[in-house]
């Protein structure tokens, strides 16, 4: 065992082995090219998924809180309270109810999204001048016409910035959920700490700061062509 | 016994509280790691980001240092601390195992949201006051601690209020590198399959964290000029 050990070693120096312990090593990522790629797909459908899901929620959230103000204190200090819930403490109060699944995962992580947006909305609405809507009703745009035609995409830049801001921290919050065995790349660090496997980590962690920096990229892009008139207006 | 049943047997058993490394013993080391990371974050950046606002410079760097903590896992930097040379994973004192390490990222952590809010909130005196002081003859010094920091205050301590929710949040992450604090329960309970302790332990961070919170919000209202007018900075 210890001939058979030593010799590959020997044959083909790597960054990694039980000697060596590069921080960065192009021959891992190599090798385990199945194990990364899994690891990042399942990161960025647990990301996509939570966000989705604080959108879906605080959305019809912030047009209630615009209908009725005095809600709007109350959703707030709830999302502010969930918000301040570490998320390695959020995970498992969640365990009871959803298990050691992806869906523990997702659901955390929509709520601190969830907590991010419907500020988003509230403060997009709130930049949508009054004087657009007066004349928007002015011309007989109803109230779905008028939130869908006008004010939606007048908040846009300011909700997109929320979401931006959303994406982000939950691209890097993802790795938490390894604490139920769904973490992405965050499992990766994991075990990467666990057999203290310095190229494991180092991988995982840059591409959790590549994906975040794509993804807000992607939403910088979606929002240019969903503004045409931003742009206009700039120049 | 239902999973809540089990975790509500765990929270009300006296001896999951008190001995090494029970629920009291762990709670105070967070505290702790929190307290100590806190004050190391605000003696760094508050002076740097008060005087960077004053002499209105680096606005660049104030901004995007938000953006970057935002986009590197408090997970991924501890576990590097953690597995370098130094500080790697040593015992310090009463913070535990890793506990050099965890400071070193609580603190770290806590940077973006003090250096962000106390730029912002020196830059966004209102020009009007800053000429005005200029007009009474007051040199550079007396402007910034009679005019722009108690104007700033505010803002500055609502930095230090998200600072706090930061650090307390990584102070619990910290347990996923086999780091000090409360998570270490909820980790090792969920390791061993003894998900009431893991959960129980939960519990109880969230709820000194919410705690936290409402003290912070406590302290931040007592330094707001217009009390009762509860205006919403973040």
């Amino acid at each position: 065992m210890t001939l058979l050990g030593a010799a590959p070693a020997a044959a083909e120096p790597s960054c990694y082995s039980a000697l060596v312990n590069e921080w960065w090593c192009a021959q891992y990522v190599e090798d385990r090219r199945d194990d990364i790629v899994a690891a990042t797909t399942e990161h960025l459908q647990i990301t996509v998924a939570a966000v989705l899901l604080g959108l879906l929620i605080a959305f019809p959230l912030a047009l209630l809180a615009r209908r009725l103000p005095r809600l709007e204190t109350t959703i707030l200090g709830v999302s502010t309270g969930l918000y301040t819930v570490p998320s390695l403490a959020l995970f498992p109060l969640l365990v009871p109810f959803t298990g050691l699944t992806a869906t523990t995962v997702v659901i955390g992580l929509g709520v601190y999204a969830l907590t991010i947006l419907v500020r988003g909305f509230l403060d997009g609405f709130r930049s949508v001048p009054d004087d657009v809507v007066e004349s928007a009703v002015g011309l007989g745009y109803g109230t779905t016409r008028l939130l869908f035609k006008v004010q939606l995409p007048l908040a846009l830049p300011v909700l997109v910035a929320a979401l931006r801001v959303a994406t982000v921290s939950t691209v890097a919050l993802t790795t938490v959920g390894t604490l139920v065995s769904y973490g992405g790349l965050g499992d990766l660090i994991a075990h990467g700490v666990q057999r203290n496997f310095r190229a494991e980590l180092v991988t995982a962690a840059v591409l959790c700061v590549v994906l975040a920096l794509l993804l807000d990229i992607v939403l910088v892009v979606a929002q240019r062509l969903l503004t045409p008139w931003a742009r206009a207006g700039a120049r | 016994m239902t999973l809540l049943e089990l975790t509500w047997d765990y929270l009300t058993t006296a001896g999951s509280w008190t001995g090494n490394g029970g629920l009291l013993d762990r709670l105070v080391e967070q505290l702790l790691l929190t307290v100590t990371a806190l004050l190391l974050g605000m003696g760094v950046g508050l002076p740097l980001a008060l005087w960077l606002g004053h002499i209105g410079r680096g606005g660049f760097l104030a901004v995007n240092v938000s953006n970057i903590g935002r986009a590197i896992p408090t997970f991924a930097l501890l576990a590097v601390l953690v597995t370098a040379d130094w500080p790697g994973p040593a015992q310090l004192g009463p913070y535990g195992r890793a506990g050099l390490a965890t400071l070193i990222a609580l603190a770290l952590f806590a940077l973006p949201p003090l250096v962000t809010n106390a730029y912002t909130a020196v830059r966004e005196v209102s020009a009007d006051v800053l000429e005005a002081a200029d007009g009474m003859g007051m040199s550079g010094r007396q402007r910034f601690w009679r005019v722009e920091l108690p104007l700033a205050l505010p803002l500055v301590v609502s930095g230090v209020r998200l600072a706090l929710v930061q650090v307390w949040a990584t102070a619990t992450i910290a347990a996923l590198v086999a780091g000090p604090g409360v998570g270490a329960i909820i980790v090792s309970g969920f390791a061993r399959n003894k998900y009431s302790e893991g959960i129980g332990a939960a519990f109880v961070v969230a709820v000194a964290a919410l705690v936290l919170e409402l003290l912070a919000a406590a302290a931040q209202r007592a330094v707001q000029p217009g009390r009762g007018a509860t205006v919403r900075t973040s």
